[in-house]
Formats: structure tokens, C-alpha cells, sequence
């Protein structure tokens, strides 16, 4: 097996365009498992950990870049101010050794239905940046899923790194498992409360084929929160409302039944994180989050 | 000889350290995985893909054209018998004619790397026609028209226990359920491994292992060699829990070793991990059990059915266990007990730890609730007045001879200062790191079970081990090599035997000789048995070895005198010589086996006789936060309460304790091999969980010391007992938050919200 070590991002570009057989190996901790556990030989590896400045996030006034290779104890560390959903989805990946290894780009590379970045990527409408020799796109997260571990990326491109806007106001993520830590998600949410655009935004991981966004959910919340002017007066939200949000989120799950879970349970325990989401990031906004 | 240096720690009753220790947490230790040897090849394994099928046609054609491919062998190739197995040889070394579970092993080959010798794998091809698979325990045992799994039947052992009076079995209070057990896997993290060398006329084989002896007693018809050619030394164990007592890997890596005249590795990969040993069996139990409106028990009705998958295995020592301890730790007057094991073409089941208890203990006390709850008796006390204690008999009628102070052990439990209310982090809470709750739905419950388990073998078994002592100065130091065939699996044996060559020699420097055949058997390391069996060995050995010695002393020696710190020291005069001294050049050295007390068998109509060695108890109290709405469980604390007879080893005992409770944790909240006609759905540890830092909590533990008068030093086997007790208790815990009946273990979260 060949192993590719470009020492530069423009040297990758041209490495990833010349060697189509090539899997780019980011943390390795997805890579590694096809090729231990499923006998996954590829012809050749792209390592891109000699690539400087792939680990590294940046501040962009309104947004934040974060590159390719920061690790999820990275974004846990670094990113609770401006991502606090990213940062709590980073926060349940599996042990500390795999936040040590894994990373974001790894995360997306895969995209994976129950990958945790992804419902927080969608939530607070985060941009992927890929880029080959061809040139440069960027890619809104919710068009970025296609299937079970198909995205957008073509085969010649490597991700570049993520836009996320700056969280204005209070986000969560929680996902269900049947173990306390080191659990693949049976279900997962994600909510982000956008003040300054008064909006909202969601994800779904684990509860269809692609991760997801529940659309009516959001459309009802952002309607009721400027019907009662709850963003400006900041007033607590209703039971119902809580409710009924939750009930649209599951809507927008189409699970199934597997060895993890029933469908039955997917959609209940969804209901269950999306009303105790909306429950925490209200109670927070009220408090006045910053 | 190969080595260890034990060199640290004293003799019996220290927390001695483990010699192998520092090896391990530095990753320096050698695991039967890491082995290797010069101008080795590598083993892989051409599986079943189907759970029953006639196999037509085997073509290895292409696979032998491969590169690097040296040998590609078939059931044809098997050099003497063709079926090998623990009790009954029913299952073929590789497949002959037929398959009867999927991964079931038809092919091998050897090759070059092991990157070749999977490519081969998958040239081999095999033609199959599949049959109509046996995946349902119950036809299995009770349907005359189901298929038969092998030519003589299905039924593997049926065992029924008859007390008391039949006539007399009505109650004022009656409770009756149906329980089932999942299939629970060992899940040791160490896959199966062997390197096989030839050795001109023989083969050495050297694997991890429970059993040595019983390994080359089955290893060596297969090979068509006699048992003196074939030398099985003991590699490093990556745990084992019941795994590694039937063959794995052996019969394959020796039969492509003398094929090829070269050494053969094999090491299965974690998916063939999961086909490559049995699990824990299966079950599914009716009971019904009636008492007096004070709750006192009056009678139990039993049906209790064993899946032991394709193969015999252990079934039939699994079946034992199960009916003769199908009550429990309880005194009652009236039982009729009907115990089956069956074949089926479900993957093969059976040595884990605690086997046919394991699975009885979680109905029984499931029951004990029941009644308690019917009576408005507190659980805790619904069993102590129900409770054996020394003197009372079990069903089988056997007298329960040592001490067994159940009763003031539950009440201990209750007594022990229970656990604060949890905090609002994430981690302290049911969901931990994946941020479910702040603290909504989540409701607290307390449970209570305990467990009784035999230990060393039972039924007859002419149990022994074997142990060699030798006594020489090496560096001017007294030193005591202690040579057995008993395989330390991580259980800490090693440990406790340089301990008990300390205490008994009174020398510091203690040499364990790496396990192999060249001594007498040592059993298995099984059935909580080795602190008892080798222990006992290594004991009686070093006695002997001690009699010598003092017998070198001439007149000198009173009966006073005893060797301590390197010295021979008379109670009167003081130290009357160094022992280096004593021995000058010589070497002393004595073997001696153990034999513990006989067994009888169990009479197959009344199941009456006194069929064990030694019983042990745990007491578990599980204090559990139920996230109620979710049906996610955070198991707050578990206390146990155990009487080890004498502790001869503390650190190790909590070992066992922590270790066993967790699997009984694992086997409550989440481990099971899910099987769909036949099929392992997940074979591997992304689905197949295991209980991590998180899951398993602190555990408070009181380790009491009641001697049993008959086995060395008053000990009584520790490994076990945990296992049985911690899983009911966790179930009864989460049963006390939510209310829910839990009937089925391991629970599942849908089955605690109702959807
Ligand atoms: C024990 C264990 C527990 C885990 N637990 C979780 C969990 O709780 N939640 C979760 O979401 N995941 C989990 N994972 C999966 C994995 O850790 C994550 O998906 C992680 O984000 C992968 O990142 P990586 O850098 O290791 O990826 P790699 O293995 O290096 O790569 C993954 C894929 O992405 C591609 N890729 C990587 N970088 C780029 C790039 N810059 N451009 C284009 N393609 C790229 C690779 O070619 C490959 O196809 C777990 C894995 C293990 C082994």
C-alpha cells in the first residue's frame, strides 16, 4: 500500500487529483476500522497529517473556520463560545483516545447518518469548503448529505475546512445510546437558536438515511416566536409549544429497525430530546445568554 | 524453563502485586497474538455462511495457485480423529458433509502473510445447500418432528429435580413468571491465538488457554498422535471467562504446522472472534413459586431451558448447575424442577462465568420480588427468612456443610450507607456524556439480589491438580520455583501461588515456570476453582518440600520451628539457620497433586445427591437512576457483600468482585449477541457493548471471612459468585423506579418506556 505525505495543501490538491485510488486518512479512526475489522485494503493512503494549518480553527468576524483536522478534543476545548453545539456533539464521541485522533473532516469524509457532527452542522447552517485542482465550492451542510455514507464531495476534492456563524444564542445537542459513553447514536438532535436573524435551526442524526433537518419543526418555531414576539421580549415559551415542536421534529425522522434500535423507540426518544432541547436552550436564552 | 520473577509482596493474606503486572499496563507483556517465530506462516479460517446446510462440493483449487498460499486443508486432511469436543466429541475439526452453524469453521489455509492467506479464504470455494435450520430452543426440546441437529437427537441433558411432596404443592400465595436470558458473550479483549511448531515427531502449541491438559488431551487424537507428542505451553491470556475452554484454534494451526513443516500462527480477527468460541446459553424459565401469606416459601415449580447451539460443549455440566441451584440460596420443602439443554443450529453455547446459575439466579430472584411484594415484605427480608445458613440442605438434598451466614450478609448489605442523590452533570446522569437530561425523568430505585454458585467441578469429577516445587539458593538467595499447568487468565493464580510458596517456605523470591503439559494437570481455570485446586497443590507441594528440608536440620529441628524471611526459627531458640544455609548446592524438589472431597452424580429421576465441592454467596444491593421517559439506566452504586472463606489476596478479590459484578452489569443493561435464524448480527464491539468507566459505578464491597473448614487456608472461590447476584439486583433496581415488570435481560430501553 502506498502512503502519500504531501507537505502542502496545493501539493494534496495535486496528489488527490493524480492518484483517484488514494483514501485520504485524516485521524484514521474510521479508516482503520474498515481496514482492520472489514479488510479494507486501499491501493494507496493520502495522509494529510504533514499538511500544516489543517488542525487549526480561526476567528472570521461573523463566523468561524475550522479546519479539517481539528480533533474533537480540540473543538471541545476551543469552540463552547461560538459552537457550543459542535462542541457538545464533540464532547460524546466515543473515548478520549478517538477525540484525541478523530476529526471533523473525518466526520464529514464518512458521512455517516449517525456521525455526531453532522445534526450540529445542519442546526446552525454551517458551510463545507472542499476544493480540487479544479477550483474551490462551498457547500451549504444541508445540501451536503446524499445517502448512507454518500455526500457532495467529488472524487478529486478534499475538504478544506468548516463555516460555522457564531452562536447569538443558546444551541444543544444530545444523542440517545444504549451505553453511557463510547455509543453510536440510536437517535440524536440538534438545536441552535439564532437571535440576531430570529430563527432556528435543527438536526437529526441516526433517524433516516441521511442526517436531517426537521424543516416543519422550524418553520412552526421561528412562526410562533415572532407571532408572540418572544425574541424580543423574551418571555417564557408555552408548554405546548414545546410539544408541538417536538412532535414535528419526529416527523422528519424516517428510521428504521436495526440491531441498535426499533423505529417505534428512534421516533420516541427523539420527541424526547427535541422538547428537552428547545426546554434548555429557551431556559438559557431567558437567562440572558450573553 | 521460561519464567516469571515474582519478587514483590508477601505470603498469604498481602495485596501482593502482580508479577505480570508492570508488563502489562506498559504493554511490554507478550499476548498469544503477538507470537511469532522465525519463517512462520499464517492461519486463516473458511467459514460457514449459513447456519445449516449440506455442504456439496469444497474447490481449493485457486486458492492453492495463489502466491505465497503453502496449504489448503479440508475435514479430508484431518490426520487422526475427526470430532473432538470438552464431554462428547460431536463437533468435527472442520466440517465433514455438513454445516450446523454459521461460522462454522470448513476450510483452512496457510500462507506466506495473513494478507494471503485471507485473499485464499476467499478463493475457496464451497458449495452449499442450505437446510431448513433449528434456531427455536423449545421445538429443539419438545417438537418430535423438528429437525435433528445431529443424528442422535437434540436433547443434549435433561435433568429433573423431584422434593418433597407433589400432593402438597398449593400455597396461600402464589407467584409465577416467565424469564428469559440473552445469549451474553465473554467478550475477553484478547482474540483466539496459537503458534504451532513442529518439533520433529510432535508439535508444540502454544495458546491461550483455560485448560491445558484438557487442550492436548483433545489435540492430540485429532493429530493422530499420542499425547506425550504434543506439548502445550501456556501464551498470554487476553482474558477468557469461560471462552477459552473449548478448542479454538489448536487442532487448525497444528494440523497446517505439520502440513508444512513450519511454524503456523493463527490469530481470528475480532468478527471470526465472535463465531470462534461459545457464549453463555440462552434461556427462558417459567417458575412458579408459592408461599405462606408471612412469606415463607412452600414450594417452587421449575421449567427452565437451555440453548447450547450446535455443539455439546458444556451443556451438560450447564444443565447440572442450573437445576440443582434452580431455587436459589433458599430452604424450601417441595420443588419439581425440569432442566433440558438442547442442540440447536444457533451459534455454540457454553462455559461463562457462572454458568447455569448465572441464568436461574435472575429468575429466582425475579420471583423472591414477587413475593415480597405480595406479602408487603421488604426484599431484604423476604430473603433472609428464607435463606440457607449452615446446615440447611438445597434441593438436591445436599447438606450445605460450611458456614453460610446468608441472612446477616443481606442484612449488611441494607445496612451500608447508600450512595447521595446524583448531580446535574451530564456524566452523573442515565444518557452520561451523550447530554440527555438535566435531571427530567430521572427516578431512583434500589434492588437486592444474591446468588449461590458451586465451585470446583461437581458431579463425581475426580478433581485434582498438580503442582512442582523446588527449593535451591540462586544469587545467594533462597528461591522457590513453583512449576503448575494452571493457566493464569488474568485472575491473578499466579499472584496467590508465589504468595502461598512465601508463607509456606518463608523465602522472598518465588519463580513462576510458564504453564505447560510437562507437569501433572491442573485442571481448568474454571468453576472459581484455582485458588482451591492449585492452591491446594502448591501448598501440599511446598509442605513436602519443607519436610525435606527440615529433615536436612537432623536433631536440631523441634516441632516447634518454622521458616521465616529466609530462616529456619524455633519458637524457643530463635533462628537456628538461614535456609540458604540449610541447602547449601542442593536442589530440593517435590510434586504433589491436590484432590479435593469426592462428588456423587445426580440421580437422573430425583436429581437427590451431593453433587458440589463448595458453595459461595454474593449479596449485591444496585442503587440505579432510571431516566424514565427515555428508558436509559445509570447504575448509581452497586454494594457487594461477600464471605471468601479467607482472603488470601485483597486487591485480587476486589478484582473478581468489581470484574464480575460489571459482567453481571453488562448482562442486565446490555450485552447480547443478537442472533436472526442463526445469524450473529453483531459480531464486534461497535454493537456488541460492554459496560465502560461510565456504566460501571464506585462499588462499596465487604469481604467477609467465614472458613470453610475442609478447603486450603478456610478459602472459598471468589470469581464466580458476583456474576450471578449483580445482574437480578441491578433488574430489581431499575423494576423499583419505573414500575415495569423487566422479565427479559439484558433490559432494553424501549422495553422501560412501553414503545
Ligand atoms: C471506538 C470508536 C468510537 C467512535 N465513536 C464515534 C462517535 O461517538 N460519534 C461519531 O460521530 N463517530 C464516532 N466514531 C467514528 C470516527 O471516530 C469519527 O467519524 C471521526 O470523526 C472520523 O475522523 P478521522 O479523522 O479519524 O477520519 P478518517 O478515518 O481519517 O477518515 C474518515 C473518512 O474521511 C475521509 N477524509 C478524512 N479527511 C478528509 C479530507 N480532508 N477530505 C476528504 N476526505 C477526508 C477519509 O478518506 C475517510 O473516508 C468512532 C470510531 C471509533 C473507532
Amino acid at each position: 500500500m502506498a502512503h502519500l505525505r504531501p507537505r502542502s495543501w496545493g501539493e494534496a490538491l495535486a496528489l488527490r487529483a493524480a492518484h483517484p485510488e488514494a483514501v485520504p486518512v485524516s485521524g484514521g479512526t474510521d479508516l482503520m476500522v474498515r481496514m482492520n475489522l472489514a479488510g479494507h485494503r486501499p491501493a494507496a493512503l493520502l495522509d494529510l497529517s504533514a499538511v500544516p494549518g489543517l488542525a487549526e480553527w480561526s476567528d472570521r468576524s461573523a463566523w468561524i473556520r475550522v479546519g479539517p483536522a481539528m480533533t474533537y478534543t480540540a473543538m471541545v476545548r476551543d469552540l463552547a463560545e461560538h459552537a457550543p453545539a459542535l462542541a457538545r456533539a464533540s464532547r460524546g464521541v466515543g473515548s478520549p483516545q478517538i477525540r484525541n485522533r478523530g476529526t471533523i473532516g473525518g466526520n464529514l469524509g464518512t458521512a455517516s447518518p449517525a456521525g455526531d457532527c453532522h445534526p450540529a452542522l445542519l442546526a446552525t447552517r454551517a458551510t463545507i469548503e472542499v476544493e480540487s485542482v479544479r477550483g474551490e465550492r462551498l457547500l451549504p451542510a444541508r445540501e451536503f448529505y446524499l445517502g448512507p455514507r454518500r455526500s457532495m464531495l467529488a472524487p478529486d476534492e478534499l475538504i478544506k475546512g468548516v463555516l460555522i456563524p457564531k452562536a447569538t444564542a443558546p444551541q444543544e445537542f444530545a444523542k440517545v445510546g444504549a451505553r453511557n459513553a463510547m455509543v453510536i447514536a440510536v437517535g440524536s438532535f440538534a438545536l441552535a437558536l439564532h437571535a440576531d436573524e430570529q430563527r432556528v435551526g435543527t438536526g437529526i442524526g441516526s433517524a433516516a438515511p441521511t442526517p436531517v433537518i426537521a424543516g416543519a419543526a422550524e418553520r412552526y418555531l421561528d412562526a410562533e416566536l415572532a407571532d408572540g414576539d418572544y425574541w424580543e421580549k423574551r418571555r417564557p415559551l408555552p408548554d405546548v409549544v414545546h410539544r408541538r415542536f417536538a412532535e414535528l421534529v419526529v416527523t422528519a425522522a424516517d428510521p428504521i429497525d436495526d440491531i441498535r434500535s426499533t423505529a417505534a423507540y428512534r421516533r420516541h426518544a427523539l420527541g424526547v430530546l427535541a422538547y428537552r432541547a428547545l426546554r434548555w436552550c429557551w431556559t438559557d436564552f431567558l437567562k440572558g445568554w450573553r | 524453563m521460561t519464567g516469571l520473577l515474582a519478587h514483590e509482596g508477601g505470603g498469604v493474606g498481602d495485596s501482593a502485586p502482580r508479577p505480570d503486572g508492570r508488563l502489562k499496563v506498559t504493554g511490554a507483556f507478550d499476548y498469544a497474538s503477538d507470537l511469532t517465530a522465525p519463517d512462520m506462516l499464517h492461519g486463516a479460517t473458511v467459514r460457514s455462511p449459513h447456519a445449516c446446510a449440506r455442504i456439496t462440493a469444497v474447490d481449493v483449487a485457486e486458492a492453492l495457485a495463489l502466491p505465497g498460499v503453502r496449504a489448503v486443508l479440508t475435514h479430508e486432511d484431518v490426520p487422526g480423529a475427526k470430532f473432538y469436543g470438552l464431554d462428547v466429541a460431536d463437533q468435527p475439526v472442520l466440517a465433514v458433509g455438513e454445516v450446523r452453524y454459521w461460522g462454522e469453521p470448513v476450510a483452512i489455509v496457510a500462507a506466506e502473510d495473513e494478507d494471503t492467506a485471507r485473499a485464499a479464504v476467499a478463493l475457496i470455494k464451497v458449495g452449499y445447500e442450505p437446510l431448513e435450520a433449528l434456531t427455536d430452543p423449545r421445538r429443539a426440546a419438545f417438537d418430535p418432528g423438528a429437525p435433528r441437529v445431529h443424528p442422535d437427537g437434540n436433547l443434549v441433558r435433561y435433568q429433573p429435580v423431584r422434593l418433597g411432596d407433589p400432593d402438597r404443592m398449593h400455597a396461600e400465595v402464589v407467584v409465577i413468571g416467565e424469564y428469559e436470558v440473552g445469549m451474553q458473550d465473554q467478550a475477553p479483549l484478547g482474540p483466539e491465538a496459537a503458534l504451532a511448531l513442529p518439533t520433529g515427531d510432535g508439535i508444540e502449541v502454544r495458546v491461550a488457554t483455560q485448560a491445558l491438559h484438557t487442550d492436548r488431551d483433545q489435540i492430540a487424537p485429532c493429530l493422530g498422535l499420542p499425547v506425550d507428542k504434543v506439548l502445550v505451553t501456556l501464551a498470554g491470556v487476553g482474558g477468557a471467562f469461560g471462552a477459552r475452554e473449548d478448542l479454538s484454534v489448536q487442532v487448525h494451526a497444528a494440523m497446517l504446522a505439520l502440513r508444512t513443516g513450519r511454524p503456523v500462527r493463527m490469530v481470528l480477527n475480532r468478527a471470526e472472534s465472535f463465531v470462534g468460541h461459545v457464549h453463555r446459553h440462552p434461556a427462558r424459565m417459567r417458575y412458579e413459586h408459592g408461599a405462606t401469606s408471612a412469606g415463607k416459601l412452600v414450594y417452587v415449580k421449575a421449567e427452565i431451558l437451555l440453548d447450547g447451539g450446535a455443539y455439546t460443549s458444556s451443556t451438560n455440566a450447564v444443565v447440572g448447575n442450573a437445576a440443582s441451584m434452580a431455587v436459589g440460596p433458599y430452604e424450601v420443602a417441595h420443588a419439581q424442577i425440569d432442566a433440558f439443554g438442547v442442540r440447536t443450529n444457533n451459534p455454540p453455547c457454553g462455559a461463562m462465568r457462572g454458568f447455569g446459575a448465572v441464568q436461574t439466579c435472575f429468575a429466582y430472584e425475579s420471583q423472591m420480588d414477587k413475593i415480597a411484594e405480595r406479602v408487603g415484605l421488604d426484599p431484604v427480608e423476604v430473603r433472609a427468612i428464607n435463606a440457607v445458613r449452615q446446615g440447611s440442605r438445597i434441593i438436591t438434598g445436599q447438606r450445605i456443610d460450611a458456614p453460610a451466614p446468608l441472612a446477616q450478609m443481606l442484612y449488611r448489605a441494607r445496612e451500608l450507607p447508600e450512595p447521595p442523590p446524583s448531580g446535574t452533570e451530564p456524566t452523573d446522569l442515565p444518557g452520561g456524556v451523550a447530554n440527555v437530561t438535566r435531571g427530567e425523568g430521572v427516578v431512583r430505585g434500589t434492588g437486592y439480589a444474591v446468588g449461590i454458585k458451586n465451585i470446583c467441578f461437581s458431579e463425581g469429577y475426580d478433581d485434582y491438580s498438580t503442582a512442582r516445587v523446588q527449593l535451591s539458593v540462586v544469587d545467594g538467595e533462597p528461591t522457590a520455583l513453583v512449576h503448575t499447568a494452571a493457566a493464569e487468565v488474568g485472575q491473578g493464580g499466579i499472584t496467590i501461588q508465589a504468595q502461598i510458596a512465601r508463607t509456606e517456605l518463608g523465602v522472598d523470591r518465588v519463580v513462576l515456570a510458564t504453564p505447560d503439559t510437562t507437569v501433572g494437570s491442573a485442571g481448568s481455570t474454571s468453576a472459581s476453582r484455582q485458588s482451591y485446586m492449585t492452591g491446594g497443590a502448591v501448598k501440599v507441594a511446598c509442605e513436602a518440600v519443607r519436610e525435606q528440608l527440615l529433615a536436612r536440620l537432623g536433631s536440631r529441628v523441634s516441632a516447634d520451628v518454622s521458616l521465616v524471611g529466609g530462616k529456619v526459627v524455633s519458637r524457643r531458640d530463635g533462628v537456628i539457620a538461614t535456609i540458604a544455609e540449610v541447602l547449601g548446592d542442593i536442589v530440593l524438589e517435590e510434586t504433589r497433586e491436590f484432590h479435593h472431597h469426592k462428588t456423587s452424580s445426580l440421580d437422573p429421576q430425583t436429581g437427590q445427591g451431593d453433587s458440589h465441592t463448595q458453595f459461595a454467596f454474593c449479596v449485591h444491593r444496585a442503587v440505579v437512576d432510571v431516566d424514565v421517559e427515555l428508558g436509559l439506566v445509570k447504575v448509581v452504586e452497586l454494594a457487594a457483600v461477600q464471605d471468601v472463606g479467607k482472603i488470601i489476596n485483597r486487591q485480587s478479590i476486589e478484582g473478581q468482585i468489581h470484574g464480575g459484578s460489571a459482567q453481571g452489569l453488562g448482562l442486565a443493561l446490555m450485552e447480547e449477541i443478537q442472533v436472526g435464524e442463526g445469524v450473529i448480527r453483531n459480531p464486534d464491539f461497535t454493537d456488541y457493548l460492554i459496560p465502560t468507566s461510565l456504566d460501571m459505578p464506585p462499588m462499596r464491597m465487604e469481604i467477609l471471612e467465614n472458613a470453610d473448614p475442609r478447603a486450603p487456608y478456610g478459602l472459598r472461590g471468589v470469581g464466580e459468585p458476583p456474576t450471578l447476584s449483580s445482574t437480578p439486583a441491578v433488574v430489581a433496581a431499575i423494576r423499583a423506579a419505573t414500575g415495569r415488570p423487566v422479565t427479559r435481560v439484558p433490559v432494553r430501553p424501549w422495553d422501560l418506556v412501553g414503545v
